[in-house]
Formats: structure tokens, C-alpha cells, sequence
């Protein structure tokens, strides 16, 4: 029952984000996401927890939704001036998309053969979707902070579809793999603030010096 | 040893933080490199432990890429001191965390990274040293702040990491295909232990797994159509960091593939890999051939080169056992190579002052070795005589041939033709005929000369002869790919 209630949230709250119009919304919105996240893995997980267990959840948790929203905020405090984010793809059409996902990822579920062990079918749909509305953000929208949220949506999608599909890593790798993507949001941000120094706005439509 | 050889990119790393002073700095960057590089000879010395369950180890297959990333981070190590002490940009010298001692820093961890992920046997410590490698080189690539390389080091880190976060996708697939038979329970997810038990793994989720990781993978390793920050990255970058990023760090996510695609031939789904191979490695090839043929910028020519190239080891990789010695040799060949060029267009860049190809002429008056060296890597790179990427040209198209991929191999001599036809009208004007600029004619910079003239050297000699141990070590890398 709470697992229901969670993924219909974790919906909500992607397409909420398809439909923002507001930086610090959608800063606030991957935050929470990332905290259900952590909530999901509390509730599906069966049997004792271990230490370890304990450990990454607890640090997953902190990293995601309280240091890299935390910094995202920093550097949208330094950077950027219009607070809105400027879209390619207009905001209902971005949502009329979020539906369309939300459609793929059921029908995929359902078609998928799925292993015996205990799976659950609704979280992997909520991944799936998770995993669309980052990959939608990064490419629709044009400012390198919004693409940075995409990416931290792409990667709370896959962390909900290894816990959905059970797929647990080692300790040590899954503490590596929440390194790299913290170092990964953190080495984004520095250059954000190159880019804004450069440039005078992170606006990705403007870095297009080189082609061919 | 392995141990040894994380740590002595670890410690160099860090020390190259800590150190006030440039010149020691510099020193502390080769030395590493010289220690990395015994430290894999005494390794391949020692020959190789069956790998069982470990996490970080080596086979022929990784000892091979070591080598090649070694090698390259050996010679551009020592170019890197020449280009640090000719393009000074701090203010003022001799400081901790300057803008130099983070390149440098960064550089040194670039090579640790690489290491790491050549010598990981778990998919998800793979997939942690491939992020890796990216972090630690988006820096590298933006070192001179410039507008250009900002933009190119953001569609860098960007269009890699999502990538990468791809293929994390076709990590937790290949867990969910191993869950189907109660059997495998508690399996660990290391290469050796997928491919040993690949029967019994579910066909669906392990091809699709294949998929992400040829996406995720592929992105990195620079395949069309995930190629597109590939350019840009290796036009941007300093040209030591060019020369690594395409000798060195393609290999390594190539090497990511190569190692699910063993599981995958294990399980007998060799059919649906290889043509998907052989199919992204055939557009890649056109592509590049496509962008080479109307390129002005010559550091972006040998970046299409690249993508070409790795077309080329992707073809190889899959049209099955016949081409594995020809594509291994090839891996060698074209870092070598490639190195080589991307060294003596840093040179050419330093002289002349710009990258278009239309005001570069007259190299060989002006800087006659690296002009000499400009002809010979052309000549390398399109597969002539007497060069060794003809010999493992000449190996794929023949084992083409021999497994009956006719269609494959007449594609694959038609981008080259292209790519030869487009090259010769590029570069070979850039080395003869009057200097465009009146530019003093000096001898030329040791650290600038001597690295790509041993890489060109090293590509010449394994054209006419191949040292028997290294022969050894193309053929056990080549078995274990058809192992199936």
C-alpha cells in the first residue's frame, strides 16, 4: 500500500517536472523525488537490513537530496538571472510527452518477461518514467542547469529500477557508483560557473561555436 | 602489482596537488609515467593467474590495453612538460592548486582511472572507472578556458555521463538475466563469472543488456551516431590530452564491449552482436569518411579519424573469430598512431597559430622532423606500406574475406578509399610548398620531437616485424574474444 502511494507521487512529481517553469522548483522537486527514492528502497526491501545497507541508503539519501540540491542551489544563486527555464519543447507539450511515457513504461512492464524472484512491477514502471523525464529534460531543455537536473533525474530513475528489479550491487560499488555521480553534479557545477563567467549565461543554445 | 599499479597514479596524482613548484611538478608527471610504464613490464613479466572471482585483475586482453594506455601516457607525459613550460598560465608560478597543478593532477588521475577500469572484472566497478575516467578528463579538456573548450568539456561531460548512465541500465540487466535460474543465486557479477555461466543467463534481458551497453559504452568509445562529442572534445583539448584521449580512453570503453560481447558469444547470441557491430562500425566509417572528405580543421580531421577507426575495431570485433589478431594489432597500431599525429599537430598548432587547414603550408620547411612525421603518420593512418596498421588492416580484410563478409569488407574498402582520397588532398598540401607565414626557422623542441618520433618509430617496426612475445600476447587476446 505505501509502495502504491510512493509511486504514485514518484509520478506526480515527474510530471510536475515536465510541466515547471521555475528553476528552484524543479531543484526542490529532484530533491524530494530523490528522498522517495530512498523511502522506496526502506519499503520493498524484504528481511533484516544490514549495516552496510543502512549505510548506503543513509548516504544515498544525503547526497541526493540534500548536498546536490543544496549546491544546484548555490549555483543558481551565482549564475543565472531569469529564473524560468526557458524550454524547446513548449510546457503541455512537455507533459502531454510525461503521459505518453507513462504509457511506454506500463506497456513495457507488462510485454517484459520478468525473473521469478520478487520484483515489483509498479516500481520499475516508476523507474522507467524516471529515467524518460531525465533523458526529456537534458535534451528539451537549454540551460546547463536544467541539463544537470536532467541528469540527477536519469540517475534516481536508474537507482529505482535496481531496487525494483532487485539488482543489488556489492557495498563498495554501490557507494562508488553514488561517488562518481556526486563528483559527476559537483565537476558540472564548477564548470556552470566557468560557462557563466565565459558566456555571461549558461544558456547551452549559445555554445554552438563548434560544428561542422 | 596490481595494487602497485592503482597506487602509483593515486600517489603522483595527489602529489602533484600538494607541490608548490612547476618544474618539480613536471618531474613528479614523468616519473609516475615511468613507473606506471615498468610496473606493467614487470606485470607482463609475471605472466597471468586465472582470474576466478576477483574483482581487479588481468588477462592477455587487458594487459594488451594497459600496454597501449602505458605506452601513449609514457610519451605524452614527456610532451606535456615541453607544452606546460611553452604555454605559462599563471600569473604567478610556483603555486599550489594553480591552474597547472590541477592539469597536471588531474592528468596523472586520468591514467589511474584508465588503469582501473582496464583491470576491473566487475561490471559495476567498470562502470564506476569508466565515470571516472570522464571526471577526471573533462578538466584536462577545458584547460585553457577558452570559450571553445568550455563548450566542448560541458557536451563532454554531459553526453558522456548520460551515456555512461546507460549503461548502468545494461548492468541491472544483466543482474535481472541472471535471476531467472535459481542456479545462478548469489552468481558474482564479475566478466568471467557472466561468461562462464552465460547458458543459462535469459536471452531477452541479456541482449537488451547488450544494447545499453553499446549505447552507453559506445558513446564513449566515439561509435556514430553517439559520436558527436568526439570532435569537439579532441579539437579543444591540449594536444597531449588529444593524443590520450583517443589512444587511450576509446580503448578502454572498447574494452568494455568487447567484454560483454565474450559473454554474449558464450551464451550463443554471437549472430545478434556481431551484426550490431558490424553495423555501427560500417556507419561509423562512412560518417567519418563523409565529415573528413570536407574538413578544414586538421585537429578535427584526425578526430574523424578516430571514429573511423574505431569502426574499423568494431567491424573486426564482429565478424567473428577470423579478424580478433587483426583487430587486437589494429587497437595497437592506431593509438600508436594517432598519438603520434595528434603530438605533431600540438607542434604544428604552436608554429603556426591556428588549426585551419587552408593557412598551414610549408611544414617540412619550417619544422622539417615534425613535417617528416606529419607525411609518415598520413601515410600510417591510411594503411600503407610499410606501416603497421597496414599489416593489421590487411589482417581484418583478409579474415573478412575468409569468414565469407563480402558485402562487409567491399563497404569497408570503399570508406577507406574515401577516407585515403580525402586525407591525401588535406594533409599533404600542409607539409609542401612555401610557408604561408614568414615564420624563423629554429630548431626544433626536444620534449616536442622525441615522443612522437619513438611512437612513429614503434608504428614502423611492428609493420616489418612483431616481437615475439607481443605476438604472443595479440593471440591470447584474440582467443579469449572467440573463446565461444
Amino acid at each position: 500500500m505505501i509502495t502504491h502511494i510512493i509511486v504514485a507521487l514518484l509520478v506526480l512529481i515527474n510530471l510536475q517536472m515536465l510541466g515547471s517553469s521555475r528553476l528552484g522548483g524543479l531543484i526542490r522537486a529532484v530533491a524530494l523525488e530523490a528522498l522517495l527514492m530512498g523511502f522506496l528502497t526502506l519499503v520493498i526491501h524484504t528481511g533484516q537490513f544490514t549495516w552496510y545497507e543502512w549505510v548506503v541508503i543513509g548516504s544515498t539519501i544525503t547526497v541526493k537530496s540534500v548536498l546536490l540540491p543544496l549546491l544546484l542551489k548555490r549555483a543558481l544563486h551565482e549564475t543565472v538571472v531569469r529564473r524560468d527555464v526557458e524550454p524547446l519543447v513548449g510546457y503541455s507539450l512537455s507533459l502531454f510527452f510525461g503521459l505518453l511515457f507513462v504509457g511506454i513504461s506500463a506497456l513495457a512492464v507488462v510485454k517484459m518477461p520478468m525473473p521469478p524472484i520478487h520484483t515489483s512491477p509498479l516500481v520499475i514502471m516508476a523507474g522507467m518514467l524516471t529515467v524518460c523525464t531525465g533523458l526529456f529534460l537534458i535534451i528539451t531543455r537549454t540551460k546547463a542547469i536544467t541539463q544537470t537536473i536532467g541528469y540527477l533525474v536519469l540517475e534516481n530513475g536508474i537507482y529505482a529500477l535496481g531496487i525494483a528489479l532487485a539488482a543489488e550491487s556489492p557495498f563498495i560499488v554501490e557507494l562508488g557508483i553514488l561517488l562518481d555521480v556526486f563528483v559527476g553534479v559537483f565537476v558540472m557545477g564548477i564548470m556552470i560557473e566557468n560557462i557563466n563567467r565565459e558566456f555571461d549565461n549558461i544558456d547551452t543554445t549559445q555554445l554552438t561555436s563548434l560544428k561542422d | 602489482m596490481i595494487r602497485t599499479l592503482l597506487f602509483i597514479p593515486l600517489f603522483g596524482g595527489l602529489l602533484s596537488f600538494m607541490i608548490a613548484s612547476d618544474r618539480l611538478r613536471r618531474a613528479v608527471l614523468v616519473l609516475t609515467a615511468l613507473c606506471h610504464f615498468t610496473a606493467v613490464f614487470v606485470l607482463w613479466n609475471k605472466g597471468f593467474a586465472p582470474l576466478g572471482d576477483t574483482w581487479l585483475g588481468i588477462d592477455a586482453l587487458g594487459l594488451l590495453f594497459l600496454l597501449i594506455a602505458s605506452t601513449l601516457f609514457l610519451m605524452a607525459a614527456v610532451y606535456t612538460v615541453g607544452y606546460l613550460a611553452g604555454h605559462p598560465h599563471a600569473s604567478i608560478p610556483d603555486k599550489r592548486f594553480s591552474r597547472e597543478s590541477i592539469f597536471t593532477g588531474s592528468f596523472i588521475f586520468f591514467l589511474g582511472t584508465m588503469t582501473l577500469a582496464i583491470m576491473s572484472q566487475h561490471v559495476g566497478v567498470f562502470w564506476m572507472a569508466i565515470e571516472s575516467t570522464t571526471l577526471a578528463s573533462a578538466p584536462l579538456i577545458s584547460y585553457q578556458h577558452s570559450p571553445r573548450s568550455l563548450e566542448a568539456a560541458w557536451k563532454y561531460l554531459l553526453i558522456c555521463s548520460v551515456g555512461i548512465a546507460l549503461a548502468l541500465i545494461g548492468n541491472l540487466a544483466l543482474v535481472v538475466s541472471a535471476a531467472f535460474d535459481p542456479a545462478l543465486h548469489g552468481l558474482p557479477m564479475t566478466f568471467g563469472a557472466l561468461a562462464d555461466h552465460a547458458g543459462a543467463l535469459q536471452s531477452t534481458w541479456i541482449k537488451g543488456a547488450f544494447v545499453f551497453f553499446l549505447v552507453g559504452y559506445g558513446t564513449k568509445m566515439g561509435l556514430a551516431p553517439m559520436h558527436t562529442w568526439l570532435p569537439d572534445a579532441h579539437s579543444e583539448s591540449p594536444s597531449p590530452v588529444s593524443a590520450l584521449l583517443s589512444g587511450a580512453l576509446l580503448n578502454c570503453a572498447f574494452l568494455g564491449i568487447l567484454r560483454v560481447h565474450i559473454i554474449l558469444g558464450k551464451a550463443g547470441l554471437a549472430m545478434f552482436s556481431n551484426q550490431l557491430l558490424m553495423g555501427l562500425g560500417l556507419l561509423s566509417m562512412f560518417l567519418a569518411g563523409w565529415f573528413i572528405v570536407q574538413q578544414t580543421n586538421f585537429k578535427r580531421l584526425l578526430a574523424y579519424s578516430s571514429i573511423e577507426h574505431m569502426g574499423i575495431l568494431a567491424i573486426a570485433a564482429g565478424a567473428g573469430t577470423q579478424t580478433h589478431f587483426g583487430a587486437m594489432l589494429h587497437a595497437m597500431n592506431h593509438s600508436l598512431t594517432k598519438g603520434m599525429l595528434f603530438l605533431i599537430a600540438g607542434n604544428i598548432l604552436a608554429a603556426f597559430g591556428t588549426k585551419t587547414v587552408s593557412r598551414v603550408t610549408g611544414i617540412i620547411r619550417v619544422m622539417p622532423i615534425s613535417g617528416i612525421l606529419w607525411i609518415a603518420g598520413f601515410l600510417s593512418i591510411c594503411g600503407v606500406p610499410p606501416f603497421g596498421t597496414f599489416v593489421s588492416e590487411f589482417s581484418i580484410l583478409y579474415g573478412l574475406g575468409q569468414s565469407g563478409h563480402w558485402i562487409v569488407m567491399a563497404l569497408m574498402l570503399l570508406a577507406l578509399g574515401i577516407i585515403f582520397v580525402g586525407m591525401f588532398r588535406i594533409l599533404i598540401p600542409m607539409a609542401y610548398g612555401e610557408p604561408s607565414q614568414e615564420l624563423p626557422v629554429s630548431p626544433e623542441n626536444g620534449w616536442y620531437v622525441i615522443p612522437p618520433l619513438i611512437l612513429g618509430a614503434a608504428v614502423l617496426v611492428l609493420g616489418c616485424w612483431i616481437p615475439q612475445p607481443l605476438n604472443r600476447l595479440f593471440a591470447q587476446a584474440a582467443s579469449l574474444l572467440g573463446a565461444y
